[in-house]
């Protein structure tokens, strides 16, 4: 029974679910509630991970669950951007009338999904957890069921999820078959001789990982589910699984399969040059802010990736740090959407920003700050983010995937400087509303001050991740 | 020397900047900003004037050197100077001043923002020439880019956003192999330390990729043809106070890192693609100067001759001769001055007469007899005539150039003739000649503000153009020990060949 301790998080959040649940179903009109009350359980939540994560590392059941700093400091980020996805998003489910008990719940549900997936050390607890986030975010995707595009976007993605599922659970079994243990430590034990049916198994493993992560070429859901959900659940969509992806990326990568890097390094270089290079090219034609982001998310990837195809600490701390910046410049971008509004409505396509500078000053200046740190212009924290992950790569002498990678960086800058020159050079349009709810307006000006402000003490995340060890 | 006086001299126009933003704007003439602005950028003017009094100009090591640690113990924060960037410093905080002043001729609407940006370049443009660790001068390099996208693309003409695109994305694609460069350099030697680099070096068999990687990006800056494509653009659409950054301090960049990189940490490359520099500079000075013969437009009749004028700059620095050295430096902040003032000149008619084509214009002497005068004074600075800034630079430069190869120094001659046939012909037909166009008549000889920014810049000019040796003396402790270093590390490679 002391092993409860440890996974105190996972309990709460599992206790405080049903309980809004409950809640839910026999008080009326208690969606406002329930939110509120999920942001406070949240905020626990991270109260309690931060708590825990003094520790060392701890195998709990059986072996079958870590944690440990990675998976701590995962959690941490998971949420606490989970936090400011529920802070901006309040009023605009509220105005697009999705406030309803079902979507506080859900989205506490996927984070419950996540952070086992997150501590996960073993295939099945990992497949438990990766199918409970992908449920809930069917459902999310889908919420606003009475747009075309929503309705479109779920079913989208839960055909293409569900195969991906279903390719990864080949992918587990085969590597269970192989190494005859769903163990990721006794995975790696077994798996020391080169073998057909292992390697087939992490080809099938990387291909659904790489669905989640939506990472070229199994990015194709990518834009239709960013641009059909409602905009909150596609802020949720663009960060929170992106993290438990990744770090599940790592998870593999570097525990079951560390031997067997000579297999799995060639197809990890492969995919995110894809990424990078396909998200860069795609989303130059775009007309609709949150495709393009969904293009510009999946060419980020392609970077988060890199670092992973390096092989080396250095290139696993320099992928975490790059998703924790992605994640505020994220946030600071989405925050800029939410303040699109007119008369009850919300506007999502570039030329919506036409001008926006001449009424808006502050809020074009954010969006200025986070375009040019989302193409990765010094001194903005994207920059950084971009220069850890080129710092590990080129130590590594691939200077292939430098070279491609920065060049990438150049085609996405004319997509970021084609909204600035939307936003400044244009002529004006219609006025939007100026008052904002405040976890809004806190939010932006967090993520926009850290963006800018970030290469005054750039060692900050740096030394954080640096704990991390993996190899 | 305690007092942080070079992160002082970056962060001033910083926090002037961070002032204006928050000052209410008095009346929507934005009066107080700009007295904001010209105050703060005088008075850094003062404090790198003071910079260059305590400096010690017989000393060749690295002054007022600030080390913090910055990037988690691996990359330090570092900034020094020395003889060589003194005045590239001083040159950035004395072009600032009087693109203020002649700010609100040409720029009408978001006064404020304008400032603001110009405030914020200012600080990178000190950046770049005082840091002394390759990523903090990449960071300050590539951060420039920002302010000036928005100066072209908001303030700038009709094809103001083509041009502000093709800046950015030219001078971006150059410099991310550069970065590539830096980040190797790290891992081949530990350390990313300007100094440190010097006293180490790099091993023979990478200087050559990294020296091309440097390249790209200091040929798309300077700009070296076939890259200039985009200068002409940028400075026909840039606002004149744009168009004079550029000008004066922005391309200057590039020749800098020629100088303090490309020669003090990869002389055996240097060496070795001496001769595809003097092709390109030759090409560059040649090619552009019959291009600019041809301009029907001021503007980039001048932007065509800055091309040609770097192109001296880098046949100069290739050398690898004190002259050639010194004479590219001097050229530097003598074309940093005469093209600032050229292009002020074009604003003081084009803000007049609203067109830059020059067979609108025509016997501006007879109503505008101030403004051909000084107008004068600037067209010989540019052509070289002895007794000005431009003179010195050429002279030196094809001096070191004719010790090094004859053949290239001729050639390079021409250039000077060249130089003086399209510049002279630009006076002639707006200055001289028929006053066709009526319209002309209405204009109004040069205004207060005017007289006050080109008087500034005529004096430094002809001031230095006489009487040179408190600039030379300056550089020459520094130029000398470049050389000695870049000699010595030539020997040792000849050497260990050996």
């Amino acid at each position: 029974m002391e092993n409860f301790q440890y996974i105190l998080p996972e309990i709460f959040i599992s206790i405080s679910i049903m309980l809004f649940l409950l809640v839910g179903v026999f008080k009326k009109n208690s969606a406002s509630l329930i939110y509120n009350l999920s942001n406070i359980s949240l905020l626990i939540l991270l109260a309690l991970i931060i708590n825990l994560s003094s520790l060392d590392t701890i195998y709990l059941f059986n072996d079958s669950y870590l944690i440990d700093n990675l998976s701590n400091y995962m959690k941490i980020i998971l949420v606490g951007s989970g936090i400011f996805v529920m802070l901006t998003g309040s009023k605009y489910i509220q105005v697009i009338n999705l406030n309803k008990i079902e979507y506080p719940i859900l989205i506490l549900s996927s984070i419950l999904g996540m952070m086992i997936m997150i501590s996960s050390n073993d295939l099945i607890v990992f497949y438990m957890g990766l199918e409970l986030q992908s449920l809930a975010l069917y459902v999310l995707a889908s919420f606003n069921r009475d747009n075309l595009l929503s309705t479109e976007s779920g079913l989208k993605y839960f055909v293409l999820s569900a195969l991906s599922s279903g390719l990864l659970l080949y992918g587990c079994s085969l590597t269970y078959g192989f190494s005859e243990s769903t163990n990721f430590d006794q995975i790696l034990i077994n798996s020391t001789e080169f073998n057909y049916g292992t390697t087939f198994g992490i080809v099938f493993i990387l291909v659904g990982l790489a669905f989640k992560i939506s990472a070229v070429p199994f990015h194709m859901w990518a834009p239709d589910v960013y641009q059909g959900s409602p905009t909150s659940v596609t802020l949720f969509f663009a960060i929170l699984p992106k993290i438990a992806a990744l770090s599940v990326f790592i998870k593999f990568l570097y525990t079951p399969f560390a031997n067997m890097n000579d297999q799995w390094q060639t197809i990890i270089v492969f995919i995110s040059i894809a990424s990078m290079i396909f998200g860069a090219v795609a989303a130059i034609g775009q007309k609709n802010l949150k495709r393009l982001i969904a293009y510009s998310s999946i060419s980020h990837m392609g970077y988060a990736l890199a670092g992973l195809a390096t092989v080396s600490n250095q290139g696993i701390q320099s992928s975490i740090t790059y998703i924790s910046i992605y994640l505020v410049m994220n946030l600071a971008f989405f925050s800029c959407l939410f303040m699109l509004k007119r008369d009850d409505k919300y506007y999502e396509n570039i030329e919506d920003l036409s001008g926006l500078s001449k009424k808006h000053p502050i809020l074009s200046f954010s969006l200025l700050i986070v375009l040019f740190s989302l193409a990765g212009i010094p001194p903005l924290a994207g920059f950084f983010a971009k220069f850890y992950v080129f710092l590990a790569v080129i130590e590594q002498s691939m200077y292939f995937l430098a070279i491609v990678g920065l060049l990438a960086t150049v085609v996405a800058a004319f997509y970021y400087l084609r909204i600035i020159k939307i936003i400044y050079f244009d002529p004006e349009k219609e006025e939007y509303e100026t008052s904002h709810n405040l976890g809004l307006k806190i939010t932006l000006a967090i993520s926009t001050i850290f963006i800018l402000a970030y290469f005054l003490y750039p060692s900050g995340i740096t030394e954080i991740v640096s704990k991390i060890t993996m190899i | 020397m305690n007092f942080p006086i070079l992160s002082s001299l970056i962060l001033l126009p910083t926090i002037g900047a961070l002032f204006i933003l928050f000052t209410k704007s008095s009346s929507g003439k934005y009066q107080s900003s700009k007295y904001v602005a010209l105050f703060i950028s005088l008075a850094n003017f003062l404090l790198s004037l003071y910079l260059w009094h305590v400096f010690d100009k017989n000393s060749v090591d690295f002054q007022f050197v600030e080390n913090r640690e910055w990037l988690s113990g691996f990359i330090n924060y570092k900034v020094g100077i020395d003889g060589i960037s003194i005045l590239f410093i001083i040159l950035t905080t004395f072009i600032t001043p009087i693109c203020i002043i002649s700010v609100n001729a040409t720029i009408t609407n978001r006064l404020k923002d304008f400032l603001i940006a110009i405030l914020i370049m200012e600080t990178f443009m000190i950046g770049v020439f005082c840091s002394l660790d390759l990523v903090v001068f990449y960071l300050f390099f590539e951060a420039g880019l920002i302010p000036m996208f928005l100066i072209i693309g908001i303030w700038g003409g009709e094809r103001r956003v083509y041009s502000a695109f093709k800046f950015f994305l030219y001078t971006l694609l150059g410099s991310v192999l550069m970065l590539v460069a830096i980040i190797s350099i790290y891992w081949i030697t530990g350390t990313t330390d300007v100094e440190k680099l010097y006293e180490l070096g790099i091993n023979a068999e990478y200087q050559n990729l990294l020296w091309l990687a440097f390249f790209s990006s200091f040929a798309v800056k300077t700009p070296m043809w076939p890259v200039h494509t985009w200068l002409p653009d940028a400075h026909v659409e840039a606002p004149t106070v744009g168009s004079v950054l550029l000008a004066a301090i922005l391309l200057k960049m590039a020749g800098y890192g020629f100088i303090r990189f490309s020669l003090g940490l990869f002389p055996i490359a240097s060496e070795n693609f001496t001769m595809l520099v003097y092709i390109l500079s030759l090409i560059a000075i040649i090619y552009t100067s019959l291009v600019a013969l041809m301009q029907e437009d001021m503007k980039k009749l001048i932007a065509y001759s800055s091309v040609a004028h770097m192109g001296f700059v880098t046949l100069g620095i290739f050398t690898m001769t004190q002259q050639g050295i010194e004479g590219s430096i001097f050229q530097m902040i003598s074309h940093g001055l005469v093209s600032a003032a050229l292009f002020l000149s074009v604003g003081v008619v084009y803000e007049r007469h609203h067109t830059r084509l020059i067979n609108k214009y025509g016997g501006l002497v007879s109503i505008m007899p101030r403004y051909a005068i000084v107008f004068m004074v600037f067209t010989l600075g540019a052509l070289g005539l002895p007794g000005t800034t431009g003179f010195i630079g050429e002279f030196l430069i094809l001096m070191g150039a004719f010790e090094k190869n004859i053949l290239v120094a001729m050639i390079a001659s021409l250039g000077v003739i060249l130089g003086a046939a399209y510049m002279l012909w630009l006076f002639k037909r707006v200055v001289f000649g028929e006053m066709n166009n009526q319209e002309l008549k209405s204009m109004k000889d040069l205004k207060t503000f005017e007289i006050i920014t080109l008087s500034a810049l005529v004096i430094p000019i002809l001031f230095f153009g006489f009487y040179p040796e408190p600039l030379m003396n300056s550089i020459e402790a520094s130029v000398e020990n470049t050389l000695n270093m870049y000699n010595f590390d030539l020997i040792n490679n000849l050497a260990s060949k050996d």
